[in-house]
């Protein structure tokens, strides 16, 4: 049979049809294939993990008189948390401590206050902002907002140790490792990776905790002291109590939007 | 060439130089090291994934785990076989893997590599020096 130009032109016609089409069924058949049993893994969150949009705290300071009652949350959570106790002052790492109101709410001070209130310990920590200065300054996303639940976090392998996020954060919720900590810890909690020399540490809002379904080492510490709960759900306890008392936070003005709230 | 002489005493004095750790050496390939298991690796029969798959892949899976952890908040791992685990190098890997200096050091030091895992992350709990 002779080829006529036609021919030809049929021929390779369906040739390319068929080309076209054979990655495209090799893509069908491939896929049951491909996830063979070395590839298929998954992850989960766990079955007790709490969840919430933005995790939020509540801190009634009425409760709180002297060193005595504020002892108690600090020792829980750098327990816990392999947090050193540095003897030299510009070389102290601290998750959550105690100050003034002088200290904690600058601008916000009246002349001649209730010395009750003056001298009231007053505990701060890391706020969770909503819109963290911090996150913004760090160059290596070593500290991030956790988009789960509004925790800022550190990936402490990622920190360079640049200290921008310190001189970022209003609240100087973050301390330094001038030094390496370990000979400072007097008990390790070997549940709970310590720190390296040159990395940037705070309060973790103690995620690791909320992913087995725990509350908080200084929440559960402060026995109803404090309050912790999702921001966003309106039933929650920290609304309930940001609702039904009068509540400030530190340097809002500052629109980072913290989320830790005192009751005066 | 004048100092034809000196030349060719360098050249060989060099390529002495040069080639002695392998003449030195010659025959002696240091042996691929032996990992020891725990009795409680061993009664695991398998790790997190095949033994295969952790010799070659163990330092990537490490890495999707922390970043798994830490920014997903996700921490119970669930390998093909659907069996789950807590995704923590202290509280997992170096609960089973708790003699550091049989297992992991002998690999790492072979192939001479420095992981500092274990500057933060301390060795197992369970594990006396």
């Amino acid at each position: 049979m002779d080829s006529s130009r036609r021919q030809i032109l049929k021929f390779f016609g369906i040739s390319t049809l068929a080309m076209s089409t054979k990655p495209l069924l090799d893509a069908f058949a491939a896929d049951p294939a491909a996830e063979g049993a070395e590839s298929k893994e998954t992850f989960l969150a766990g079955p007790e993990a709490l969840k919430a949009r933005q995790w939020a705290m509540v801190i009634d300071t009425r409760e709180f008189h002297s060193l005595e009652d504020v002892e108690p949350l600090i020792e829980a959570c750098h327990s816990i948390h392999n947090v050193p106790n540095l003897p030299i002052r510009r070389h102290e790492i601290k998750w959550i401590w105690e100050t003034e109101y002088k200290h904690a709410f600058p601008m916000k001070g009246a002349r001649f206050m209730a010395e009750e209130l003056e001298h009231r310990p007053f505990l701060v920590l890391c706020n969770h902002c909503e819109n963290p200065s911090c996150c913004r300054a760090c160059p290596t996303q070593a500290t991030f907002k956790r988009e789960s639940d509004g925790i800022v976090l550190m990936d402490f392998h990622r920190c360079i140790g640049c200290r921008f996020c310190m001189a970022a954060c209003p609240y100087g919720a973050r301390s330094f490792n001038f030094r390496d900590p370990r000979p400072f810890i007097a008990e390790t909690n070997k549940k709970f990776p310590t720190r390296a020399k040159g990395v940037v540490e705070k309060c973790n809002f103690c995620a690791e905790r909320l992913a087995v379904g725990r509350l908080p080492a200084c929440v559960e510490a402060s026995e109803g002291k404090v309050t912790f709960g999702d921001l966003y759900d309106p039933d929650s306890p920290v609304r309930e109590r940001i609702k039904t008392n009068y509540t400030i936070r530190r340097k809002q003005s500052l629109g980072t939007e913290p989320s830790i709230y005192y009751i005066v | 060439m004048s100092n034809r002489k000196g030349v060719i005493i360098g050249i060989v004095v060099f390529l002495a130089v040069v080639t002695f750790p392998f003449l030195y050496n010659r025959g002696k390939a240091a042996p691929a090291p032996e990992v020891e298991l725990t009795e409680k690796a061993k009664a695991a029969k398998q790790c997190v994934r095949s033994t295969d798959y952790m010799q070659r892949e163990h330092m990537k899976i490490l890495d999707l785990w922390r970043h798994t952890v830490v920014r997903r908040g996700e921490r119970i791992y669930v390998n093909p076989q659907g069996k789950e685990f807590n995704m923590s190098l202290s509280n997992t890997c170096l609960d089973c893997h708790s003699n550091k200096t049989e297992f992991c050091d002998r690999c790492h030091d072979y192939a001479s590599v420095r992981p500092y895992c274990w500057d933060c992350h301390i060795d197992n709990p369970k594990e006396s020096k």
